[in-house]
C-alpha cells in the first residue's frame, strides 16, 4: 500500500489519454475506410482493441486502482506497455499513413522514417533497453513511489512505458516498413534478452519489490508481470515466426537442388 | 544443410517441449516446484529467466522450421526426432543438475526426499540424449551411414 496517493481531481493522463485515443481511432478509421483493401476491417479491429487496452490502463476504475495497489498497477502495466502496443503495431498505422496520404506528404514521412532518430530509436538493441531499462529503473529505485506523489512524473513514466513498448514492438515484429530492418535473427536475438531481463526483474521483484509494496501484493504482482509478459511476448514470437515462414517461402515450384533424397 | 535444419528444428521443438511440460505439469498443475526459492541464487534467476525465455522461443522457431521442412518436402522424421530428444534432454540435465542443484533455483520436489526424483530427473535425461543421439547418427545419409556400422 502507498500511504499517501495522488489526491484531487482526474490528472492530464486521465483526460488527455481517453481524448488522444478517441482522435486516434477517428484518423485511423477515417483513413481506412476511404480506400478499402483486403483485411481492413481487421487491422481497424486491431487498432480501436489497442486504443481501448491503453485507456483502461491510464483512466477508469483499474487506472483508479492502480494508485493504490501494486496489483492493478501491474495490470495496467501490461496492458499500456506491452498489450497496447502489439495491437496497435499489428494495425500497421504508418503503412495505412503512407498510402492514403497525399504523396508529396507521403514522401515528407517516409523522409522522417529515414532520419537518424528514428534509425537510433528503432534499432531492436536501443528500444529493448528503452523499455525493459526503464522497466528496471522504475521498479528499483525510488521512481515508483516518486511516481505517487508527482504528477508530472506519473505522466512522464506512463508516456514512456506506452512509446518504449511501441517502438520495441514495432523494432522486432516489423510489419511497418522501417528504414533498417534488421535479419530475423538479431530481432530473435534481442526479443529473447528481453523476455529473459523482464522475466528476472519480475522474480527479482517477487522479493525485493519497491518501498511501500506488501510481501503479498508483490508476490502476485510479480507474477502478473510475470506470465503476463509471457503471454504478449509469445504472440509477438508468433508473428515474428510467421514473417520468416511468408519472406522464405520456396519461390520455385520443383525441388530445391540437394533437398529431394532425404524424404525416401 | 537439410540434414542440420532438421536437428537444429528438433533439438528447438525439444527445448521448448521440455520448457513447456516443466512450467505447465511440475508448478501449475502438480505445483511441486517452486516460482522463488528462499535459496534461489542470483546466477540462478539469471539462469531462469534467460531460459524461461528461450524455451518459448525453441518451440515457436522450432516448429515454424519444422513447417518449413515439411513445405520444402525435406523433414527427415528420424533425424527430427534424434534433434527433439537431444534438445529435451539436454535442456532437462542442464536444468536438473546445474539448474536444481548447482543454482538451487528450486527443488523438484519439497517435504520429501528428493534423492529419488533428482535420480529419476536426471537419468531419464541421460536417456534421451542417448537415444537422440543414435537416433542422429544413424540418420546420417549416405557415406556417413556405412562408417558407423
Amino acid at each position: 500500500m502507498i500511504p499517501e496517493h495522488l489526491g484531487g481531481g482526474p490528472g492530464l493522463l486521465e483526460t488527455l489519454g481517453p481524448l488522444l485515443a478517441l482522435i486516434g481511432i477517428a484518423i485511423y478509421l477515417g483513413l481506412a475506410l476511404r480506400g478499402r483493401q483486403p483485411g481492413t476491417r481487421r487491422r481497424c479491429g486491431l487498432w480501436v482493441a489497442g486504443s481501448l487496452a491503453a485507456v483502461a490502463a491510464i483512466s477508469g476504475p483499474l487506472a483508479t486502482a492502480a494508485e493504490t495497489s501494486y496489483v492493478a498497477h501491474m495490470g495496467g502495466h501490461v496492458l499500456l506497455g506491452m498489450l497496447a502496443p502489439l495491437l496497435l503495431v499489428l494495425a500497421a498505422p504508418v503503412t495505412l499513413l503512407l498510402r492514403t496520404l497525399p504523396v508529396s506528404t507521403a514522401r515528407q514521412l517516409s523522409h522522417l522514417l529515414g532520419s537518424r532518430p528514428i534509425r537510433v530509436l528503432t534499432e531492436p538493441v536501443v528500444a529493448a533497453v528503452l523499455s525493459v531499462g526503464g522497466l528496471w529503473v522504475l521498479y528499483t529505485t525510488g521512481l515508483y513511489s516518486a511516481m505517487h506523489h508527482h504528477r508530472g512524473l506519473h505522466l512522464l513514466v506512463h508516456v514512456h512505458l506506452f512509446i518504449a513498448g511501441y517502438l520495441f514492438t514495432a523494432a522486432v515484429i516489423s510489419v511497418d516498413p522501417m528504414p533498417h530492418r534488421r535479419s530475423f535473427l538479431h530481432r530473435s536475438v534481442v526479443l529473447v534478452l528481453a523476455l529473459a531481463a523482464h522475466d528476472i526483474l519480475a522474480k527479482h521483484l517477487y522479493v525485493h519489490p519497491p518501498d511501500g509494496v506488501l510481501a503479498p501484493a508483490a508476490e502476485t504482482g510479480a507474477m502478473i508481470m510475470y506470465y503476463g509478459g509471457d503471454v504478449i511476448d509469445v504472440a509477438i514470437m508468433v508473428v515474428l515466426g510467421a514473417g520468416w515462414y511468408r519472406v522464405t517461402r520456396p519461390r520455385f515450384r520443383r525441388p530445391i537442388r540437394g533437398a529431394g533424397p532425404t524424404l525416401a | 544443410m537439410t540434414e542440420r535444419r532438421n536437428t537444429t528444428s528438433g533439438v528447438l521443438a525439444g527445448v521448448g517441449l521440455v520448457a513447456f511440460i516443466d512450467e505447465t505439469v511440475f508448478h501449475q498443475l502438480l505445483h511441486w516446484h517452486h516460482f522463488y526459492d528462499k535459496s534461489t541464487t542470483d546466477v540462478g534467476l539469471v539462469s531462469d529467466g534467460l531460459f524461461h525465455a528461450l524455451g518459448f522461443f525453441a518451440v515457436v522457431s522450432g516448429l515454424f522450421l519444422f513447417a518449413d521442412l515439411r513445405r520444402r518436402h525435406s523433414l527427415n522424421w528420424a533425424r527430427w526426432i534424434g534433434g527433439v530428444l537431444l534438445g529435451a534432454g539436454g535442456f532437462q540435465l542442464y536444468d536438473g543438475l546445474i539448474q536444481h542443484k548447482l543454482m538451487r533455483l528450486h527443488q523438484i520436489r519439497y517435504q520429501v526426499d528428493v534423492i529419488p526424483y533428482d535420480v529419476a530427473w536426471n537419468v531419464i535425461a541421460a536417456l534421451m540424449i542417448g537415444l537422440g543421439t543414435v537416433l542422429t547418427i544413424r540418420s546420417r545419409s549416405g557415406r556417413a551411414a556405412t562408417v558407423d556400422t
